[in-house]
């Protein structure tokens, strides 16, 4: 497949660089600012320079020397949206997943914004156009949570729950672990660079949320005979609260108790939760660190449990990549 | 030794054959235990006793756990009584309308237990008052309950409460200490219920 990578952060710039591992070629990749176009004089198989796009990024903060608009123009069979999330209208992400429907291409998503704030606008685009949406990277990293639930059924899975922010639950292990509080284990975690220097996307619960949304809209449109009839979810629909306030103390009685505290976030068709909750403290749900989990509750298979990394480059874009190859 | 007695009002209805239409056996008396929670003050047991003889119950035996306390330093009392299975639901309904601390009634006990985390500020709030308004919903009752308050009683403090839920009322529980956490602007950690398996 011929990839269009637009947004050049850590997910797009190892889309760019595993890419031809998988047996795919970028010939477009843009960022903010700037774009490359692989020169399509010389035919098939001469996609852009992957290593000249990493290195120009790092050393000139630019992909190459053309305009972004250029690589949503390009001769791409799949987009892959790679650019920050934003709330709301999603933009631009979601006119760039736009584009690539309106020509009859692909999409891949890494962001959630579009897919937590416009599903139902997205799907709408999907049924007018030849191409496909697929949005594994928004959930769990690396962690395939939106194709297991599509490969057992939406209208077979009752909720999907899990912890799915690293940075939250770094803190939280390390808050019961050491017997500190928040603002030290935060700082901590600003130093080890799993924590931004503003962290309230992740400690407020609202990067949860999203991925909740996001899976509380494939359960709610993969159940639905009729998309129309389907109950489409935004962030506004998610019950958040998030870790800030928690004190030190509360992990500590917690574990006398020996249970823990994990942000938990919880998604049904018709629900969106995320909060700290209270668990077992070798449950499977208290993983530790910048470990994720999904655990899927079924109708006939019982319970599934998947655990591993939920951010990172390359393990965000393992499952970008992923989707790309069942687009194929 | 009060399990063995708690089957009674299921069986009696079991043997109920007089009533083929499936309707609710409730001509013969059968014994029944109810586990009550008293403070510890004067005309307590008998404040407790008379809504049994008021509405129709047969008193059998009385046993004052006098030296034994409940978790909230109350004493525990088992009465034994024989009626009929629609006059026993009257004489729970009665005790407890008239506040008396109904733990376990027949087969009707406390079986869920569950546990939450407070936290906020929780000494200012009164934590005394939280604890008995929990107490005062008729589905759930405090066990037990750990403070930690760190660093004095101006800062955020916690404490983890188990509650005694009646048989599928958990999620009322939670519910009411979910609406007096908001109203005290406290935070509540909920368990994972049903989940924890």
């Amino acid at each position: 497949m011929r990839l269009a990578v637009v947004g050049a952060g850590a997910v797009g710039r190892s889309v760019v660089d595993l890419a031809s591992e998988y047996g795919h070629e970028v010939v477009a990749v843009a960022d903010s600012s700037s774009a490359v176009v692989a020169d399509r004089t010389g035919g098939r198989g001469t996609g852009v320079d992957s290593d000249a796009v990493v290195a120009r990024k790092a050393e000139r903060g630019i992909v190459g020397d053309g305009d972004p608009e250029d690589a949503l123009a390009a001769d791409y069979d799949v987009l892959v949206e790679a650019t920050p999330t934003t709330l709301g209208d999603a933009e631009p992400g979601f006119s760039h997943v736009r584009t690539a429907l309106e020509r009859d291409r692909h999409a891949v998503l890494a962001n959630k914004g579009p897919v937590a704030e416009r599903f139902g606008d997205l799907r709408s685009l999907v049924n007018d156009s030849d191409g496909d949406i697929r949005f594994e990277a928004t959930v769990g990293g690396a962690i395939p949570a939106v194709s297991t639930v599509e490969d057992i059924e939406p209208g077979h899975v009752t909720a999907v729950r899990g912890v799915l922010n690293g940075t939250a639950n770094f803190i939280l292990t390390r808050m019961a672990a050491e017997g500190l509080d928040y603002e030290h284990v935060l700082a901590e975690a600003q130093d080890l660079g799993v924590a931004e220097a503003d962290p309230s996307f992740d400690v407020d619960g609202t990067d949860a949320a999203l991925k909740c949304v996001i899976l509380a809209n494939v359960l709610s449109f993969g159940a639905a005979d009729d998309p129309v009839d389907a109950r489409e979810f935004t962030l506004d629909d998610a019950d958040v609260e998030g870790i800030r306030d928690v004190p030190g103390s509360t992990l500590r009685l917690a574990t006398e108790d020996g249970r823990t505290v994990r942000l938990i976030g919880e998604a049904t068709g018709e629900t969106v939760r995320v909060a700290p909750r209270l668990v077992p403290e070798n449950g499977t749900l208290a993983v530790s660190g910048t470990q994720n989990i999904v655990q899927i509750e079924t109708t006939h298979a019982g319970r599934l449990n998947i655990s591993g990394r939920g951010a990172g480059g390359p393990e965000t874009a393992s499952a970008v990549l992923g989707d790309v190859g069942r687009l194929e | 030794m009060s399990d063995a007695r708690d089957g009674v009002p299921e069986e009696a209805v079991d043997d109920e054959d007089a009533t083929p239409d499936g309707g609710h056996a409730s001509t013969t008396p059968s014994t029944h235990t109810v586990r009550l929670e008293l403070v510890d003050e004067p005309g307590q047991l008998l404040a407790a006793l008379h809504p049994i003889a008021d509405n129709g119950g047969n008193l059998l035996s009385i046993y004052h756990e006098r030296g034994n306390k409940t978790p909230r330093g109350r004493i525990p009392v088992e009465v034994d009584f024989e009626a009929t299975q629609e006059r026993f639901e009257g004489i729970v309904e009665a005790l407890r309308s008239e506040g008396v601390n109904v733990m376990q009634a027949g087969t009707e006990r406390y079986a869920e237990e569950v546990t939450i985390l407070l936290f906020g500020h929780l000494i200012d709030t009164d934590l005394s008052d939280t604890l008995s308004q929990i107490e005062a919903c008729e589905s759930a009752s405090v066990a037990d309950v750990s403070l930690a308050a760190p660093q004095g009683t101006e800062e955020a403090s916690s404490a983890r409460l188990r509650l005694e839920a009646r048989a599928g009322e958990t999620e009322a529980a939670l519910a009411a200490v979910r609406e007096l956490a908001a109203e005290k602007d406290l935070r509540l950690v909920e368990p994972l219920t049903g989940v924890e398996a």
